[in-house]
C-alpha cells in the first residue's frame, strides 16, 4: 500500500512537471512578447518592463526561476493589471469556482445516483425510459447551450431567479444545475448499468430469500456496491466540472477562476494564463490522487501492484 | 436376469445418408460483422442514431448548395430575418444565409470529428499495439509516459494550444489529437494483452495455426470491437470541445461557420427575440450528439451481448 502510494505520489509530481514545462515552453514559443504590440511605449519604459517580469533574460534562466517560484507556490504578478498578483486572483476567484463546482458536483451525484437507482430498479418501465431519455439529453447538448436557454427562459422571461452575477444562493442555482447536468446524466447512465449487474447478483437473492425489506436490501446491500464504479470516475467529473466552469462562469459573469482563465486568454495575459492552467492541473492531479487511494480503501478487493491500480 | 437381445437383420442397415452430416452444422455460418449488422438492426435507437448521422452527412455534402445561397456574403440590408420562404432558415446577425451556413457548418464540425477520430485511431493502435505486443519493461515505460500526458487536462491542454497556434481548421484538429490519442493507446493495448493470454488463443496456437491467421481471425475481430465504440464516441467528443473552442472564440476563422462559432454569434440575439439564430445549430450540434452518443452504445452493445441487459 505504502509503495503504491509513493509511486503514485511520484507519478504525480513528474506529470504536475511535465505540465509546467510544457505550458512555459508554449506560452514562450509565441514570436515576440506581450509589451512589443504596444509601439507607442518609451524605449525606456519597455526596458523597466521587460526588466520587471524578467523578460530580458535568457530562457533558461527564466525557466528555472519560474520553477522556483512555483515551488514557493508563487505565480508572479498579471501582465495586463499589474497591480494583481495572479496569487491575489487565484486566492480571490477561487473559492467562488470551489463552491460552484462543489454545489454541481453535489446535485450531479445526488440527481445522478438517483436517477440511475430507479431506472435500474424499474428496469425497462416508464421511469427507466424516463431517467434515461433525460441522461440521452444531458449527454447531448453542451452546457453552454443549456446556460444560455435556462438563463433566457428561466431568469429573463419568466423572471424566477437571477439573469447573472454572484451575490445570494439564488445565483448559484442556474450556473450550477447547466454545470451539473452533463455529469449528472453520465453518472446516472453508470449507476444504471452497474446497480443492474448488482441486482443480479446472488447475494441480493439472498437477502430476498431472507425476507429483507426492500428498502434495506437496496441501501444496504446494493447500492454500496453499485456505487464503487461512480466514485472511480470522480476524477473524469471534477476535470469536466472545471473546464465547464470555463463557459458556465462567462455567461452568467461569475469571478471565478473559470472566468479568469478565459479573460487571461482574450487579454494574452500569460502568467494569468500559465498560473491558473498549473493550478488547475495541481489540483485534479492531487484529486485524482486521493481518490484512487479511497478507492482501495472502500474496495478492500483492489489489488495495489507496482504503480498502477490493478486492471478491472 | 438376463435377456436375451434378439439380433435381426434391420439393425444392420448401412447408415443412412443423412445420419453421416449429423456433425455439420446446419444453419449457415454467419461472419461475426454480420451477426453484429444483425443485432445493431434490433436496437431501434442505434438505427435512429445512424439514420441522423447518415441524414447530416448527406446534407453536409448537398446542403450549402440547395438554397442558392453562400455561406460567406455579408448583406446588411437582410439581416437577422426570421426564417421565410427565401432563407429557409433565416439569416443572421450580417445577412448570411442560415441555412447555407448551417449545413457548411455541419462540413466543419463533421470534418473536425472524423478526422479527430481517425487520427487517435491511427496513432493510439500503433503505439498501442506495439506497446501491447512487447509487454514487460518497453510497454511499462511506454505506459507511464502515456499515464503522465494522460493526466494533462484534455481541454485545457487545447485551449493553450489554440492560445499559442495561429488559428485554423487544422490547428483545431492537431490540439485535439495531440493528447486525445492517449485513451485509444491504453484500450487496444489491454486488449492485445488480454486477447494473447486467452485460452482460444493458445488452442488456436496448440493447433497449429499460423501468427496470421490468429492475428486475422481471432486478435483483430475482437480488438476491432471497442475500437470502433471508441471511435464512434471520439466523433461527438471532439466536436463538443470544437464548439467550446467556438464558444471561447477560439475556434474556426470567420467567414468559415461551425456549428460553434454559429451559436456563439447567436449568443447575443437570443436576448432581442432572434432565438432561432441560437437554436439551429445548438440543435444540430445537439443530435449530432445525441446521434453518434446512441450509436456508440448500440455498437457496443451489439459487439459483446454478453454486457447486454
Amino acid at each position: 500500500m505504502l509503495k503504491y502510494i509513493i509511486s503514485r505520489f511520484a507519478l504525480s509530481l513528474v506529470t504536475l512537471w511535465v505540465i509546467i514545462t510544457l505550458t512555459f515552453v508554449l506560452m514562450h514559443s509565441i514570436p515576440g512578447n506581450p509589451f512589443a504590440s504596444e509601439s507607442t511605449m518609451p524605449q525606456g519604459v519597455y526596458e523597466n518592463l521587460m526588466k520587471y517580469y524578467n523578460l530580458d533574460k535568457p530562457l533558461v534562466i527564466q525557466y528555472g526561476m519560474y520553477l522556483k517560484s512555483i515551488a514557493h507556490f508563487d505565480f508572479g504578478p498579471s501582465i495586463k493589471k499589474s497591480t494583481v498578483s495572479v496569487n491575489g486572483y487565484i486566492q480571490k476567484s477561487f473559492p467562488v469556482s470551489a463552491h460552484l463546482g462543489l454545489q454541481a458536483l453535489a446535485i450531479a451525484i445526488f440527481f445522478g445516483v438517483l436517477l440511475g437507482t430507479i431506472a435500474a430498479l424499474n428496469h425497462n418501465k416508464g421511469p427507466d425510459y424516463f431517467s434515461m431519455v433525460l441522461a440521452i439529453i444531458g449527454i447531448s447538448v453542451p452546457s453552454f447551450i443549456l446556460a444560455t436557454v435556462l438563463m433566457n427562459y428561466i431568469a429573463v422571461e419568466w423572471k424566477l431567479l437571477p439573469v447573472a452575477g454572484w451575490k445570494t444562493w439564488k445565483h448559484t442555482i442556474l450556473p450550477s444545475v447547466a454545470l451539473a447536468m452533463m455529469p449528472m446524466a453520465y453518472i446516472a447512465r453508470l449507476m444504471r448499468s452497474s446497480m443492474l449487474e448488482v441486482l443480479g447478483q446472488d447475494y441480493i437473492k439472498t437477502a430476498k430469500a431472507k425476507g429483507m425489506a426492500k428498502s434495506i436490501i437496496i441501501l444496504k446491500h446494493a447500492l454500496r456496491n453499485a456505487i464503487l464504479p461512480v466514485v472511480t470516475v470522480l476524477g473524469t467529473i471534477a476535470t469536466n466540472l472545471v473546464t465547464g466552469s470555463f463557459i458556465i462562469e462567462n455567461i452568467f459573469g461569475i469571478p471565478g477562476m473559470g472566468d479568469m482563465f478565459v479573460k487571461g486568454i482574450f487579454d494574452r495575459d500569460y502568467p494569468i494564463i500559465l498560473g491558473s492552467a498549473v493550478f488547475y492541473s495541481a489540483i485534479l492531479i492531487l484529486l485524482t490522487f486521493l481518490i484512487d487511494i479511497a478507492y482501495t480503501l472502500i474496495d478492500p478487493r483492489i489489488k495495489l501492484v507496482g504503480g498502477v491500480r490493478d486492471a478491472h | 436376469m438376463r435377456t436375451e437381445i434378439k439380433l435381426t437383420e434391420d439393425m444392420f442397415q448401412p447408415v443412412n445418408d443423412n445420419f453421416k452430416n449429423a456433425e455439420n452444422i446446419s444453419r449457415p455460418n454467419i461472419p461475426f460483422w454480420t451477426d453484429v449488422w444483425r443485432r445493431l438492426k434490433q436496437n431501434k435507437l442505434a438505427m435512429v442514431g445512424l439514420t441522423i448521422i447518415s441524414l447530416l452527412a448527406v446534407m453536409a455534402i448537398i446542403g450549402p448548395y440547395l438554397s442558392g445561397f453562400n455561406y460567406y456574403s455579408q448583406d446588411f440590408s437582410k439581416k437577422n430575418l426570421h426564417p421565410n420562404s427565401i432563407h429557409w432558415f433565416g439569416t443572421d446577425y450580417a445577412g448570411r444565409d442560415i441555412f447555407t451556413r448551417a449545413w457548411y457548418g455541419a462540413r466543419i464540425s463533421l470534418f473536425i470529428g472524423l478526422m479527430a477520430a481517425s487520427i487517435d485511431f491511427v496513432i493510439g493502435v500503433v503505439y498501442g499495439g506495439f506497446s501491447g505486443f512487447k509487454a514487460g519493461r518497453i510497454d511499462n515505460i511506454m505506459m507511464r509516459i502515456g499515464e503522465v500526458f494522460y493526466s494533462i487536462p484534455h481541454l485545457l491542454m487545447v485551449i493553450l494550444l489554440m492560445v499559442v497556434l495561429p488559428q485554423g481548421l487544422w490547428t483545431i484538429i492537431l490540439a485535439m489529437t495531440i493528447t486525445g490519442w492517449i485513451p485509444m493507446s491504453r484500450l487496444v493495448r489491454g486488449q492485445v494483452l488480454q486477447l494473447k493470454e486467452q485460452e482460444y488463443v493458445q488452442a488456436a496456437k496448440a493447433m497449429g495455426a499460423s501468427t496470421g491467421w490468429i492475428l486475422r481471425k481471432h486478435l483483430i475481430p475482437n480488438t476491432m470491437g471497442p475500437i470502433l465504440v471508441n471511435i464512434t464516441l471520439t466523433v461527438p467528443q471532439a466536436i463538443f470541445a470544437e464548439a467550446t473552442l467556438s464558444f471561447l472564440g477560439l475556434g474556426v476563422p470567420p467567414p468559415m461557420a461551425s456549428w460553434g462559432t454559429m451559436t456563439s454569434d447567436a449568443l447575443e440575439s437570443l436576448f432581442v427575440g432572434n432565438a432561432y439564430q441560437l437554436f439551429i445549430p445548438a440543435f444540430l450540434i445537439s443530435l449530432t450528439m445525441f446521434a453518434f452518443n446512441v450509436l456508440g452504445d448500440g455498437l457496443r452493445d451489439a459487439l459483446d451481448p454478453r454486457l447486454r441487459k
